[in-house]
């Protein structure tokens, strides 16, 4: 079995999910408050790895962070190594792959929630990070779920992003999708079935659990 | 709603039963790697024979999966020989498959200034060595003999990056993510950028890239009429212009 | 300097605000008028929920917003209730009492939990989830999870006009009781001349922006020149204490220097303050003390401004002996079979009294 893959996309997932809601709540948030006249276009940014091949996106990742690229020669005259082929490097490319994933449920979290509970917070003596930790983040919490699951799960799936910056090194960046890919390439189906019947069954449980507690969540009154 | 549905059914259902086959065309399955040169061919034997050819290019692999699950590809040009050959076993075909073209290895470095040679290789003087997936590309198959019969095999093994295709590994080399990578004479041969070194024949297992006619075509005097064309010398000074072999 | 200083300008599309008042910082002051006469903005605007283009803010003596002066609400010793109860469905209902509570020190507390709880009747309803709320139940834990802020200030959006009429009448007393007990002064937004009439002590009417007028809420609401006159129930407001009790005709006297009037019985102590509340079309007028009449609340008055609202009916402003005014619709008919004029001496016969508090 491929273990190894397995616990490697495991950890990558739960990186990137990490990552995700480190920048993306905070993006999310100014998504849903912003006024200003470029919101949209920052907002379509987001959303575009929802309707861009992963192919498309790893390519011009392995052209952006290779040592040609902006981020690349950037970081070699930092004298630090370029991300193409690494883990570092799979979780950025995961990162932009699921932002939207992430962000649109939190966003769309925000706002429904609307400016009404954070001014009556307001009113009650709470500071604006008061607001935002005591008012904000427990009412979205629903689209935190949402967005989490999402992001996990489709990190788990990913593989065009993968596939074009991983270069398929063992314990480094040849993940579970790889591996499926691998074996159906070099006609070990068996293998290929029991990785991808257990994707599966995962994604299912994932999804399903997720409606799930969305419904418990709604009937608690969110 | 459900008038959209209906809609949408009735083109799906129209996609479907629509019969594709003016007896001219011939559907051929073709290895990633053959890209460039089969376009050319398709081109002459296309003005030659008045035949139209539609090509799906795609990985060994990929394209093996599909023609099992009845795709509907009359020849399929592999990479490898493995494919042909089950297909041939598994009664999907009834002619054997034949060689159209041995494919031929080069170390390659888009940098021109870069010493690429064996001593280079030898040295280990950079941080990632492109290749194909040995267990998936036949091109990466290679690059591993190459580098086992070098016994290079466990001192490099670290700096590889593997492509899931010979295309892939190109890709890693030209964006310079890697240094170095065994890519396919094919892929560097239109252009001279960067610097190469061929590798001895004698370093690796001749990487013969076999075709077969499949059941599918053997009605179509499309199909049979390419089958023929793949082997004529025609076909085959192409084939050698674009830095393969073909076979004595 | 015990007052509410208010002057703001403000642009939004295309509404324009240019308000301007002063009102005691005691008791309650309505602002009056018409949805969208810009009560809500003004309101939003004492909060710091809004940050209007150009404006002063002061209470007590402390300016809250002044040029580029700008306190933001949390910072604002202020308390809101808002139309909508605006639970935070996160927490219970002790949750949501606590939550502003425990935001101010303690030292700056001047109420206790339990007696505002209590004042509002919410203490059975501590443990439950807000979503568990009946409409009136959460206006009150709205109203309450407000007042335990120890505001110096107490704002309220139209709290009441969400509700409906079972919901508000059971809201009302507490209310009315609101600011006897707690003494927080209070700005009341609202369009229901009858709210007004039993909460507010001052009156701001406003229209289209404009601060229309300004005053005693007595006063205003008997002022012709304003249209709440005119309102089909337009009522004036009476103050006096209760004096005694009849118990065989089941009454409550309420006692003003200007007579008295009697209400349904009701359980006040003698001497309680009292409001009462008149409509303009429960006053007919005779030019002598009747005694042959059903009407049992006859007060003598003076009229002291009269204006026609219709063809047929003429609505007459009356200074009551003690200087309180009372409002009465008459056919025009009857105003000129009783020759009625301005600074003639009127009997002000008032069929029902309603008891405010």
């Amino acid at each position: 079995m491929d273990w190894q893959a397995i616990w490697l996309t495991l950890k990558l997932a739960a990186t990137t999910t990490f990552v995700l809601l480190l920048i993306g709540t905070p993006l999310a948030w100014w998504l849903a408050h912003s006024r200003a006249w470029w919101k949209e276009i920052i907002g379509a940014l987001v959303a575009l790895p929802l309707v861009l091949p992963p192919t498309v996106l790893g390519f011009y990742l392995l052209l952006l962070l290779g040592p040609d690229g902006a981020v690349g020669s950037l970081m070699q005259r930092l004298g630090l190594d370029t991300l193409p082929f690494t883990f570092p490097g799979l979780v950025v490319g995961s990162v932009i792959y699921s932002l939207p994933f992430v962000v649109q449920p939190i966003r769309n979290a925000f706002v429904a929630i609307g400016e009404r509970p954070l001014e009556v917070a307001a009113t009650l003596r709470a500071s604006p990070l008061d607001r935002f930790f005591g008012v904000a983040l427990p009412l979205a919490l629903p689209g935190f779920i949402t967005g989490s699951v999402l992001g996990f799960a489709h990190t788990v799936g990913e593989f065009g992003v993968v596939l074009m910056i991983g270069g398929n090194i063992p314990g480094e960046t040849k993940v579970l999708s790889v591996a499926i890919y691998d074996h159906v390439e070099s006609l070990e189906w068996t293998q290929a079935h029991w990785l991808a019947g257990g994707m599966l069954v995962f994604s299912f449980v994932v999804v399903f659990s997720m409606y799930h507690l969305e419904k418990r969540l709604q009937r608690k009154g969110y | 709603m459900i008038a959209l549905k209906k809609i949408w059914l009735s083109i799906l259902l129209a996609l479907i039963f629509t019969p594709y086959v003016a007896a001219e065309d011939v559907h051929i399955a073709v290895a990633a790697n053959f890209t460039a040169a089969m376009k050319e061919i398709s081109r002459v034997f296309e003005r030659e024979s008045g035949h139209k050819t539609r090509v799906s290019f795609g990985s060994t692999g990929k394209l093996y999966a599909q023609i099992v699950n009845n795709a509907p590809f009359e020849l399929f040009l592999a990479a490898g020989q493995e494919r042909p050959r089950l297909l041939y076993e598994q009664a999907v075909s009834e002619q054997k498959p034949i060689t159209y073209a041995i494919g031929k290895l080069v170390l390659w470095s888009r940098d021109a200034q870069r010493e690429v040679s064996l001593a280079a290789l030898q040295a280990g003087d950079f941080k990632r060595l492109a290749l194909g997936n040995p267990k998936t590309a036949p091109y990466g198959t290679a690059a591993a003999q190459v580098l086992k019969h070098l016994q290079l095999g466990q001192a490099l093994r670290k700096k590889w990056v593997l492509g899931e295709s010979i295309a892939q590994a190109y890709q890693f080399v030209a964006t310079g993510n890697a240094e170095l990578g065994f890519v396919a004479l094919a892929q560097v041969s239109l252009n001279d950028s960067g610097a190469r070194w061929l590798v001895p024949q004698s370093y690796y297992e001749p990487i013969r890239q076999n075709a077969i006619l499949l059941k599918r075509g053997r009605n179509n005097p499309a199909a049979s009429a390419f089958w023929s064309y793949l082997q004529s010398p025609a076909a085959q000074a192409i084939i050698q212009q674009f830095g393969y072999a073909i076979p004595q | 300097m015990s007052q509410i200083e208010v002057s703001l300008t403000h642009r939004q599309g295309d509404f324009k605000l240019d308000a301007a008042f002063t009102t005691p910082a005691s008791g309650v002051t309505a602002l009056f008028g018409h949805s969208g006469c810009g009560k809500t903005t003004v309101l939003r605007a004492i909060a710091g929920l809004l940050r209007v283009d150009q404006g002063r803010v002061c209470i007590n003596g402390e300016t809250w917003q002044e040029r580029e002066q700008f306190i933001p609400t949390h910072q604002r010793p202020i308390a809101y209730v808002f139309q909508e109860a605006s639970l935070f469905s996160h927490l219970s209902v002790r949750r949501n009492l606590e939550y502003g509570w425990r935001r101010v020190a303690k030292e700056q507390r001047r109420v206790q939990f339990d007696t505002v709880v209590d004042l509002l009747g919410v203490a059975p309803l501590l443990k439950r989830a807000t979503h568990r709320l009946s409409g009136g139940e959460r206006q009150r834990v709205a109203i309450a999870r407000a007042l335990l802020t120890s505001p110096q200030l107490l704002l309220m959006d139209e709290p009441l006009s969400a509700l409906d009429h079972n919901a508000k009448q059971s809201i009302m007393p507490y209310l009315e009781t609101l600011h006897d007990e707690l003494g927080i002064p209070s700005l009341y937004v609202s369009h229901d001349p009858n709210e007004v009439a039993r909460l507010a002590d001052h009156l701001v009417f406003l229209e289209q922006g404009r601060v229309k007028a300004c005053g005693l809420a007595a006063d205003l609401l008997t002022r012709l020149d304003l249209p709440v006159s005119r309102y089909d129930d337009a009522a004036a407001i009476l103050e006096g204490r209760v004096s005694t009790h009849d118990p065989t005709y089941h009454l409550t006297w309420i006692g003003m220097d200007c007579g008295r009037v009697a209400v349904s019985r009701e359980d006040l102590p003698e001497g309680h303050y009292a409001r009462v509340q008149i409509l303009a079309r429960d006053v007919s007028l005779s030019l002598r003390a009747h005694s042959d009449t059903s009407i049992i609340n006859i007060l003598p008055a003076k009229v002291i401004d009269s204006r026609d609202i219709n063809p047929s009916q003429v609505l007459l402003r009356l200074q009551l002996v003690d200087g309180q005014m009372l409002l009465s619709r008459i056919t025009r008919r009857s105003a000129v079979g009783l020759g009625i004029c301005e600074g003639m001496t009127v009997y002000a016969q008032v069929k029902s009294v309603a008891l405010m508090v």
